[in-house]
């Protein structure tokens, strides 16, 4: 038997009309050229709408996928920023209207989204992002489209772009008072470990800097992959390398895991204490204060900071979400992101981004944190940054403070052992 | 309905009035739409390609191949590494690396720096991948359920390996900031709508490969290796080529989509090559028609753009209504949304069953009758 072949007439037909196709498209005019390492083309005109008595404004969280459980909260403090200042009668008089989209954890989804909240919803500023992934891959989207990011979370640094402000700690305040802390209390030797992803692996290259610097002996450096939740190996590791600390900066359910195994295996913040960049009081209910009692983490806001801006903020708090939700630093950044943009936008008294960033220098903002200003330089903020324990209320309460606001310093220009970074 | 008919049942001079049609409906759509739905619906027709591969290799070769994303991602990766050296200008370093890295690009790297090398290796580079994996896989007999298995942990390594390498493949970050493509600055709406309609020509060359495959000896052999792979070998056949010439075409079909992506979309993270948009590539078919030549086209695109308007009005719900859609097709329409027309064409006739061809009865195809080949009167 043999098997027959069908409809060749068809098939030659088929190539024939793609071949006229693809005439059609060689006939289509081609737009500008670039020149290898030159300047990038100039940006699109923005279409931003402030003729009425509103202006729009986009929330960028993940509200799906693994980042959905940490992004929602930052979602909703920005959510009640943006009802108290409409309550207070807007922004240059007008009210915020808000476009909610969903990055879904992706962060080729953030970069279609930010796309699509600044050319087709034509919002004035955005707020969001989480993962270091997620604000690479908008980066672009806001120097070409010449549009403002409001970027609420403490990061790995080496950043500094005309259109993002970063609100939440860059390593100058943040990882490095959290190493002079730890050598203040006479620690002599660090363990490391982390999840494998960008942060972590920068932040451990500035921390190894800083140990040369310091004497510090670094005595292992150990990544899981994000979600990993075996953890019987590393925390074996850790504990016959028998190291004064440890240095943590796993992400999300990893640390569920890790300190349960860090308990199990009969280790406590007494005899070797775990520093965490990325447990805020959030975290700590998930984790479990039974397993994480005492330990320390580094931040630059904790819900028990005594001040009256941070007693209204959780009060509002807890009165539009419930009694059981703790506010956290990334909460409170973001919270504070929108309260910055509104000072600069009256500041600068227009909506436009060159004028809001021009006003942005000196801005400053009495946050639940404390006073804090916009570097008009670099675009990060003064924050004082706190060092705290996490006690048995699940709260973390503060241990250490650097009493004044420390400037932001992206690129840790300022010292001398972090030559060799950027 | 009429339309929906001839857009899928494969006769002769409907595919070739569905073909128009699709095309005529491609060049439209840069006059009707904005530059921001012009730029997503050129990155669902990039996934589409992908599909497209899917639908030759899983509807038409019954192979479930859990694991495009590694092709997809292997195109894209290549020509994100050669937009990245191209940015940087003649003996530069990308940006990440001075960042990440140790500001020295990777010899590996440097065969990426010249435009034709590059697009030679993003074909070649996933065919070669594809063909030896196919046919140490297919000789030894592996299929169904252990293949699909093997194909998705390749996916889920290429990620992890993506991840771990940041110093040279931007890790988690992955590889973003294109400003150029080929020379052409990528902010230029006009160059964006270029981009389209090379995507879009792409795409519609494909299909006609996909179509002429099809009616092939070759696309015969194929959908017999599917339902009786024995017999084939008996007739003296042998099966595991014809897997792998389908295995490397679904390949490259797949890397040139990455490939095109990228400048597209702008980025590519190893979030967009592991396990779940693998599985996601095959949804889209699933619900499309996976054994029909526009099912998986049209399935991927509707998927695609149904998860952004949907999650622009109700962010965070459309999972739940990708997983719903994909149970019911998978209950009451196995052979996918393209089915449908072919369902109610027999209902119509309301032939005898003694009439249906044999394809029917093969267990994990799906297909309606029109999908099987005709057979010669032996």
């Amino acid at each position: 038997m043999r098997l027959r072949s069908t409809s060749r007439n068809g098939a030659t037909r088929l190539s024939t009309v793609s071949l006229a196709a693809l005439c059609v498209f060689a006939l289509s005019a081609c737009g500008a050229r670039v020149d290898a390492g030159g300047a990038p083309s100039a940006s699109a005109e923005s279409c931003v709408d402030t003729s009425g008595d509103t202006v729009k404004i986009g929330f960028l969280n993940s509200l799906s996928g693994t980042m959905a459980i940490s992004e929602q909260t930052v979602h909703d403090a920005l959510e009640l920023a943006a009802e108290e200042i409409n309550a207070d009668g807007g922004v240059l008089g007008k009210q915020l209207e808000i476009v909610s989209e969903d990055g879904q954890s992706e962060p080729t989804v953030f970069a279609e989204k930010a796309g699509k909240l600044i050319t087709s919803d034509c919002v004035a500023a955005v707020f969001g992002g989480w993962t270091s992934a997620s604000r690479k891959a908008m980066l672009p989207v806001f120097e070409a489209q010449d549009s403002l990011l409001f970027y609420p979370v403490q990061y790995e640094g080496l950043e500094s772009s005309p259109n993002i402000f970063y609100t939440g700690a860059t390593t100058n305040q943040q990882i490095v008072p959290a190493l002079d802390y730890l050598v203040e209390q006479g620690t002599k030797s660090l363990f490391l470990v982390g999840s494998d992803y960008v942060f972590p692996r920068t932040a451990n290259k500035i921390i190894n800097a800083y140990a040369e610097a310091h004497d510090i002996e670094i005595v292992g450096e150990e990544y899981a992959p994000l979600g990993h939740t075996d953890f019987s190996t590393i925390v074996n590791k850790v504990k016959s390398a028998d190291a004064d600390a440890v240095f943590n900066t796993l992400n999300g359910d990893s640390n569920v895991a890790f300190f349960k195994e860090y308990n199990n295996a009969g280790m406590s913040a007494d005899d070797m204490p775990v520093v965490s960049v990325s447990i805020a009081e959030e975290e700590v209910g998930g984790i479990g204060v039974e397993n994480i009692e005492g330990q320390l983490t580094a931040w630059n806001y904790y819900q028990t900071v005594d001040s009256p801006e941070n007693t209204a903020f959780v009060e509002a708090f807890k009165a539009e979400y419930g009694e059981d939700r703790p506010t956290s630093d990334p909460m409170e950044a973001a919270y504070t992101s929108l309260y910055l943009w509104k000072e600069m936008v009256e500041k600068a008294g227009s909506f436009a981004v060159d004028d809001v960033t021009a006003a942005a220098d000196g801005a400053t903002y009495d946050a639940p944190e404390g006073k804090v200003v916009v570097n008009g330089d670099n675009h990060h903020i003064a924050k004082t940054a706190l060092i705290g324990k996490i006690g048995a209320d699940g709260l973390i309460h503060t241990e250490w403070s650097s009493e004044e606001p420390i400037e932001p310093d992206p690129y840790l220009e300022g010292y001398d052992w972090a030559d060799g970074l950027s | 309905m009429t339309v929906l008919t001839a857009l899928l049942r494969p006769g002769r001079a409907r595919t070739l009035a569905a073909f128009a049609l699709a095309a005529a409906l491609l060049l439209l759509a840069p006059a009707v739409l904005s530059p921001f739905r012009l730029d997503l619906l050129a990155k669902f027709l990039c996934l589409a390609m992908v599909a497209v591969g899917i639908g030759l290799a899983w509807g038409r070769g019954g192979l479930l191949t859990l694991g495009q994303g590694v092709y997809f991602g292997l195109g894209a990766y290549l020509m994100a590494m050669h937009l990245k050296l191209a940015d940087a200008g003649p003996g530069g370093v990308p940006d990440f690396m001075l960042l990440y890295g140790t500001g020295q690009v990777p010899g590996w790297w440097e065969p990426l720096r010249s435009p034709v090398s590059a697009i030679l290796l993003v074909l070649l580079v996933p065919a070669a991948l594809a063909a030896l994996l196919g046919w140490a896989v297919f000789t030894r007999r592996v299929r169904g359920a252990y293949f699909a298995i093997l194909s998705q942990a390749l996916a889920a390594a290429f990620a992890i390996l993506l991840i771990g390498q940041q110093q040279t493949t931007g890790g988690t970050n992955g590889l973003n900031g294109f400003r150029a493509f080929f020379g052409y600055d990528l902010a230029d709406p006009v160059n964006k709508q270029m981009l389209y309609l090379i995507a879009a020509g792409v795409l519609l060359v494909m299909v006609a490969v996909v179509r002429w495959l099809t009616v092939s000896r070759f696309g015969e052999l194929l959908v017999a290796v599917r339902d009786q792979e024995d017999r084939v070998r008996f007739l003296g056949y042998d099966p595991a080529l014809v897997k792998v010439v389908a295995y490397v075409v679904a390949a490259v079909m797949a890397a040139v989509g990455g490939a095109l992506f990228v400048p597209i979309a702008g980025i590519i993270s190893p979030a967009d090559v592991g396990v779940v948009p693998s599985i996601g590539f095959l949804i889209g078919v699933a619900i499309g028609g996976r054994a029909t030549l526009l099912g998986p086209v049209l399935g991927s695109i509707a998927v695609s753009w149904a998860q952004t308007s949907i999650s622009e009005q109700f962010p965070s719900g459309w999972i739940y209504f990708q997983g719903a859609l994909f149970i019911l097709v998978i209950a009451f329409l196995p052979g996918g949304l393209a089915s449908v027309a072919g369902k109610l064409r027999r209902r119509r006739a309301a032939a005898p069953p003694g009439e249906a061809a044999p394809g029917d009865a093969a267990p994990d195809a799906g297909p309606g009758p029109e999908l099987v080949p005709e057979r010669s009167p032996a």
